[in-house]
């Protein structure tokens, strides 16, 4: 696309302060340098094992983590340099759908509640039409309208995440950050709430963030995708692209450990040796070189830059 | 191959003062020598219960046992006394956890819960004990076995701490290991290790695994044979070639179906509605309220699970197709 992404992330860091003891300080680099586009209506895929600071991105996107440097443009403004107001005003347009649904919806207001809580939050409508926003919204996520009264609760976790969707919706964002939407849920229900993710993206035209560790799930659902290893980009690539012909040996190992539903399947499983460092702690040069099976002498020195050629990045020093 | 656990017609009930619940609801399936059997299905289809059943591990104040066998070499594991029983957990019969941390103590360090575990079972010195404990967590993979030895579990990683939970279950080897979802919280680098682990157990030193999971892609890279339980009931039983090639089950299927796999574009064949609650059973065919292939039998009486083949299957329409086929 030839205008101005929606969304664009520039050398975002984030860097916690912990202690150790009463005197030791020890910094967590959970994010470190990850840049990344965003464009209208298109789905960007992360991925990464647990601590790869992927939801830590998706929260500093919608300001609920400050980061510690860098800079995020969101629809034509600098969303870091905002006040209260303005940030509100912002997150209008951008909405997150949460990991465990059972903990993101107040188990003391009814569903209808829920949901309009966004509405008188951003003061959109009156309260009498609330009512009508609300139920004409569950009946778009699949849901029956009169559940507009019932409590959390009396909901199965399937429908809670719809109730979720529901609330993010009403709002008409043009972004939603979906921190690990499925992960929480039954394998068969699952499907339905992708399903239902793809077609309301269809319908509305806005763009997602996708956060999740479940590789096919974000191959699926994203236009591209990009692995992360303890808080940077490894590679970004179109999603058909990153699975069939990986760049970056983290992409390469990681695709291979998938265990795939097929007895039958040949398997070229890349076995990674050892764990995944510890992000207050990275290894000096490339981060993956501690496991990295073509590791040499320079990636042990010196970091490799996310470099990009031919609509591909790799950030590595002999890309595949 | 013998049949190295046999379960027949098992029954575990929970009881509270305002209702039963029927978790495993007449559950028979075997486990053989030297096999690795995958058991899948969804929360609440009853397959941890099973397993905590076989392990005589339900909680004896709410749940019971209503009825069937469960026969581990020959012997009904359900009429021995408590006292035998905790001579077979964790020697001839051993179980992994889904959760490593929290089924590790965090207060005694890996190598004295290991050698604790041996002492328990084996006449062995408390020395002999502390060297077989170093050579288990080196067989399990942990570098640096000597210095793990003396760790805490949280200074451990989840995929590692799960390793000396392998290495825990290992320590009388057992004839029969029971590893409940033990890949479920590790990220899928190192479920591929904890996986080449279990296979290189079961092919090294000949050891039963049932292995019960909720991903049927792990089940397609470990299993010999595949149990498919819903609503605390078996649907399907078989080789897992067979069962992954030509699935008779409508569940089985529609599970198969709706696995996002790579190059799938558009939607994906979603099942349609949700896990009944196991209090809140349908009548008939616990699962014709989201099948789509279910006719009015399916409704009102439940089907019988029926060996078609090598495979078995609980299901009329699928059972009618094949007799005609």
């Amino acid at each position: 696309m030839g205008q101005d992404p929606l969304l664009s992330v520039q050398d975002l860091r984030k860097h916690f302060q912990t202690r150790e003891g009463w005197r030791r300080k020890r910094t967590v680099y959970a994010v470190d340098g990850v840049s990344f586009d965003v464009d209208a209506g298109e789905t960007f895929g992360l991925v990464g094992e647990s601590g790869c600071g992927k939801t830590t991105i998706g929260r500093m996107v919608l300001r609920l983590i400050e980061p510690t440097s860098g800079r995020i443009r969101f629809d034509g403004q600098d969303t870091l340099a905002l006040d209260k107001a303005g940030t509100k005003a912002m997150r209008r347009n951008m909405q997150m759908v949460f990991q465990n649904p059972y903990a993101a919806l107040n188990p003391r207001m009814t569903v209808g509640g829920n949901i309009a809580e966004s509405l008188i939050i951003q003061g959109i409508g009156r309260h009498r039409e609330h009512r009508e926003m609300v139920q004409e919204m569950l009946r778009t996520v699949g849901l029956q309208p009169d559940y507009i009264d019932r409590y959390p609760h009396e909901f199965s976790g399937g429908q809670r995440q719809r109730i979720g969707i529901a609330r993010t919706l009403i709002l008409r964002p043009k972004l939603i950050v979906c921190d690990e939407p499925v992960s929480a849920l039954d394998v068969s229900v699952q499907a339905q709430i992708l399903n239902l993710l793809q077609e309301l993206q269809a319908r509305f035209g806005f763009a997602y963030i996708l956060v999740a560790h479940g590789l096919h799930v974000v191959e699926h659902m994203s236009d591209r995708i990009g692995v992360m290893y303890l808080g940077k980009l490894m590679e970004v690539a179109p999603a058909r692209e990153i699975f069939s012909s990986p760049r970056h040996p983290y992409t390469e190992a990681l695709v291979s450990a998938i265990p795939q539903p097929d007895p039958k399947a040949v398997r070229n499983r890349i076995l990674l040796e050892g764990d995944i460092p510890s992000p207050s702690n990275p290894p000096p040069g490339c981060l993956f070189s501690t496991r990295c099976r073509y590791a040499t002498a320079l990636c042990r020195e010196l970091e490799p830059a996310l470099e990009t050629r031919d609509g591909r990045s790799a950030a590595c020093h002999f890309p595949l | 191959m013998g049949k190295l656990l046999e379960i027949q017609d098992l029954k575990t009930q929970f009881v509270s003062s305002q209702r039963t619940i029927t978790a495993v609801d007449g559950v028979t399936l075997h486990v053989d020598q030297g096999e690795i059997l995958c058991v899948v299905g969804e929360s609440g289809c009853g397959k941890s219960v099973m397993a905590l059943s076989v392990m005589r591990l339900v909680q004896p104040d709410t749940g019971r046992f209503a009825g069937g066998r469960i026969l581990f070499e020959g012997e009904d594991l359900l009429l021995k006394p408590e006292r035998e029983m905790r001579a077979i957990r964790g020697n001839a019969i051993a179980m992994v956890y889904q959760e490593p941390m929290s089924a590790i103590n965090p207060v005694f360090t890996v190598g004295s819960q290991i050698v604790e575990a041996i002492l328990a079972h084996k006449p062995v010195s408390r020395a002999q004990a502390a060297e077989q404990a170093e050579r288990l967590l080196t067989l399990v993979g942990i570098p640096d076995a000597a210095a793990r030895m003396r760790t805490y579990p949280h200074e451990l990683s989840g995929g590692m701490c799960q390793r000396a939970m392998i290495a825990m279950a290992l320590c009388c080897e057992p004839r029969l290991l029971i590893a409940d979802e033990p890949t479920t919280a590790l990220d899928v680098t190192i479920q591929a290790q904890i996986l080449e682990l279990i296979r290189r157990l079961n092919r090294d030193l000949g050891m039963a695994i049932m292995f019960i999971t909720h991903d049927l892609g792990v089940v397609a890279e470990l299993a010999d044979r595949v149990v498919v339980m819903y609503a605390g009931k078996v649907v399907e039983e078989g080789k897992v070639d067979d069962l992954f090639g030509d699935p008779l089950h409508p569940y089985t299927r529609g599970l198969l179906a709706c696995i996002p796999r790579p190059g799938a574009v558009g939607k994906l064949p979603a099942i349609e509605g949700m896990v009944p609650h196991p209090g809140d059973l349908p009548r008939g065919c616990h699962y014709h309220t989201r099948c789509p292939e279910a006719v009015d039998r399916c409704r009102c009486s439940e089907p019988p699970l029926e060996a078609l083949g090598d495979q078995r299957v609980a299901c009329f329409v699928a059972a009618a197709r094949r007799r005609e086929a």
